[in-house]
């Protein structure tokens, strides 16, 4: 009864407001206008998030990931040496992985440049020589074959692990898992093949479509500490070859619990800074890429959700004024309502109705132009955008509130007409 | 014509003391009439104004009563006060001082809420200038009355459809007021008048925007129905359209000139 009774409101509210479609019309549009925008809006910052979030899933959360720098300085002092040492130290991951109780294990990595063959095929790889830990701190989906053993590791194998655009150059149309492929001077057996998620952002990850993984002692034990820096037709003068010497290039630090990161992080930037001379390393910290997304999104979502409080507000004053001006020009409805019998909360409840369903209609066709701006931001300004549903169901919800909020004066007034002077009203 | 006041006071409205229970507070003070026809009694009422400073006494101590299934004509001239009197009847304003009792109540003992419950459930209104809503069709407008009471779709437009064949507008239930000729309009807020089964119908001027033959249908229309037993208090100011009552009130300054032909 109770629920009929709204409906049959409602469906008289919406009646009236049918009777000027144009004037309903254009009240509503500060509506749809502030509830798009909102939508939108805060479908920006989503999407910044997610990105971020997108990232850190590639990086791992739990992981610091700490990179050999060559430093600038060094290149530019007048003739650059034939021999470059730089970089992170066997010693430094032996000491981070036994001094600090809060590191659950370390992923040491060295990256040679090198030229992967097979037959008449052949590719620039990047060799990463890592341990098998690598495979579980750069967790990417296994394609085919095996990952790099510690029985591999420990009987220094000469195996590797291809990704699947590097399998694809090198051995496409050929059996894979087994095949025998050169790399630089020596024959390895290829024993498996995963994805890669190469991708920038603000740290770029681990792992690049051209690796090639093998076991970090044959690495050592095959091709060195001296890495030839770039490709053979990049010499120095006097054909040699500039070389830099580098232990490891990357070291993985897989922390037991993220809040320990940030400390954990701290703590091996001070331990390399007494070690290093030079800040030839550098530290990233994938969850510092959480808090900053977080932080841009919440001042974005401050900005750009009161430029959109500011568009509601000034819808919702729209609609208080046209509601002013319809309550003014129904008087003499009003006093024939009352006359018959309409208590006060009747009429306050009939316009208040009516500026309910202006404003919630108004925020429903927002809620679509929402979406469609968002997806205008992306194609245009390449910005990634996620409209979730609890800002659409947030945004009908303030519509529903702005109707309220300004429809409770023009009704509170249009109930406390006098009945007499409202009937006598022209 | 004889079936259709059959038809109006057949429909169990609200047995009268069964909504004041619900709808009235126990505790407000009831009066017990000697006389159950005594319907309306105004005991000294006053009403006055504020205009600046100046206070006018637009009614300076009214006393009378209305019997049940009477014809009243109020009379008098310009600023006598007879506007005031009506609306006071009519429960959209309260005395400034002494008694009306409607129903039992003490109107000027009850709050906006109780006066709109007591216009909704024991008065109808027919205004000079017919007072239709110009948005709502006929038959919306018929079944204002019963919209506000909470009657169901249903119930509501049989009983609208009932009340326009009984004024002779069936055939208009779906035009809109300005579609009507004033005689209809007029039928129509008889029509809607009527929607509630009021205990007192009240008319202000009903004929003053009506040619002759059309006053005429609607006089003849209500002489009808008070002769069904409808009380009906009516303002006027042209003696020719008060003869159609059967009692003639003379207002002069507020206060009763003289009455004629009291039941
Ligand atoms: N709302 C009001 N404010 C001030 N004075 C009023 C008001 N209504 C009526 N009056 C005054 O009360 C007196 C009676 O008015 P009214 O009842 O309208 O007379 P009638 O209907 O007989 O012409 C008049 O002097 C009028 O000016
Ligand atoms: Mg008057």
């Amino acid at each position: 009864m109770r629920q009929w009774r709204i409906t049959r409101n409602v469906s008289l509210g919406i009646k009236s407001l049918l009777l000027h479609k144009l004037r309903s019309f254009l009240t509503m549009l500060g509506m749809v206008c502030g509830v798009g925008s909102v939508i939108s809006m805060l479908s920006v910052g989503e999407g910044a998030s997610q990105e971020a979030m997108e990232q850190i899933r590639k990086l791992g959360s739990n992981n610091i990931i700490l990179q050999s720098v060559k430093m600038a300085a060094d290149e530019n002092a007048g003739q650059a040496p034939m021999l470059t040492p730089f970089g992170l130290l066997y010693e430094d991951d032996e000491r981070i992985r036994q001094t600090m109780p809060s590191v659950r294990r370390t992923v040491p990595a060295k990256h040679i440049p090198a030229e992967g063959r097979l037959g008449e095929r052949a590719m620039e790889l990047r060799v990463v020589g890592t341990t098998p830990e690598w495979f579980d701190l750069v967790s990417r989906k296994m394609l085919a074959g095996r990952l790099m053993s510690w029985r591999d590791y420990n009987g220094r194998a000469g195996v590797c692990v291809l990704t699947e655009s590097g399998a694809r150059k090198l051995l496409a149309g050929k059996k894979t898992i087994g095949q025998a492929v050169r790399i630089g001077s020596n024959s390895y057996e290829v024993i498996g093949i995963i994805q890669s998620e190469q991708g920038g952002g603000a740290i770029a990850t681990p792992d690049r479509d051209t690796d090639a993984y093998i076991p970090l002692n044959v690495a050592r034990e095959r091709h060195g500490d001296r890495i030839e820096r770039g490709s053979r037709s990049t010499m120095g003068p006097g054909n040699q070859i500039p070389r830099d010497l580098v232990e490891l290039h990357q070291i993985i630090v897989e922390v037991n619990s993220a809040e320990d990161v940030e400390d954990t992080a701290a703590a091996i930037k001070t331990m390399l800074e007494r070690f290093h001379k030079k800040a030839d390393y550098r530290i990233d910290v994938p969850l510092a890429l959480l808090r900053q997304a977080e932080a841009t999104k919440r001042t974005f979502n401050i900005v750009l959700g009161s430029i959109a409080g500011i568009g509601l507000l000034v819808g919702g004053i729209g609609i208080m004024n046209i509601m002013l001006a319809t309550v003014t020009e129904r008087t003499r409805e009003i006093g024939i309502r009352r006359a018959i019998g309409a208590k006060r909360r009747q009429i306050v409840g009939q316009f208040l109705i009516e500026t309910v369903v202006l404003s919630s209609v108004g925020g429903l066709l927002g809620a679509l132009l929402g979406p469609a701006l968002a997806w205008g931001v992306e194609t245009s300004f390449g910005m990634a955008t996620v409209v979730t549903p609890w800002s659409i169901i947030l945004s009908l919800g303030i519509s529903v509130g702005v109707g309220i909020i300004f429809g409770i004066y023009p009704a509170i007034r249009a109930a406390n007409l006098d009945p007499i002077e409202a009937l006598r009203h022209e | 014509m004889s079936l259709w006041l059959e038809k109006i006071t057949n429909v169990p409205l609200f047995a009268q003391g069964l909504w004041r229970n619900t709808i009235m507070p126990q505790n407000s003070q009831t009066y017990n009439s000697t006389d159950q026809d005594d319907l309306v009694i105004l005991r000294d009422v006053h009403k006055s104004y504020m205009m600046g400073t100046q206070e006018v006494h637009a009614l300076a101590g009214v006393s009378l009563t209305f019997r049940k299934g009477s014809f009243w004509a109020i009379m008098g001239p310009s600023g006598s006060g007879k506007s005031t009197m009506l609306n006071l009847l009519g429960c959209m304003d309260r005395p400034t001082s002494g008694h009306y009792i409607l129903e039992g109540y003490d109107v000027g003992m009850l709050d906006d809420d109780r006066l709109s419950e007591l216009r909704l459930r024991a008065l109808g209104f027919i205004f000079q200038s017919f007072n239709l809503i110009q948005q709502l069709t006929v038959q919306e407008n018929i079944e204002l009355p019963l919209y506000y009471l909470g009657w169901d779709a249903g119930k509501s437009a049989r009983r609208a459809r009932e009340l326009a064949e009984m004024v002779g507008l069936e055939q208009r239930l779906t035009h809109r007021p300005s579609e009507l000729s004033g005689g209809q309009q007029q039928r129509a807020a008889i029509a809607r008048a009527l929607a509630n089964d009021p205990s007192v119908l009240l008319a202000d001027e009903p004929t003053g925007n009506l040619d002759s033959a059309t006053s005429v249908q609607i006089l003849e229309t209500l002489v009808d129905l008070n002769s069904k037993g409808k009380t009906i208090i009516m303002v006027t100011h042209e003696p020719d359209i008060a003869a159609y009552a059967r009692s003639c009130l003379h207002l002069r300054d507020g206060i009763i000139d003289r009455v004629e032909g009291a039941a």
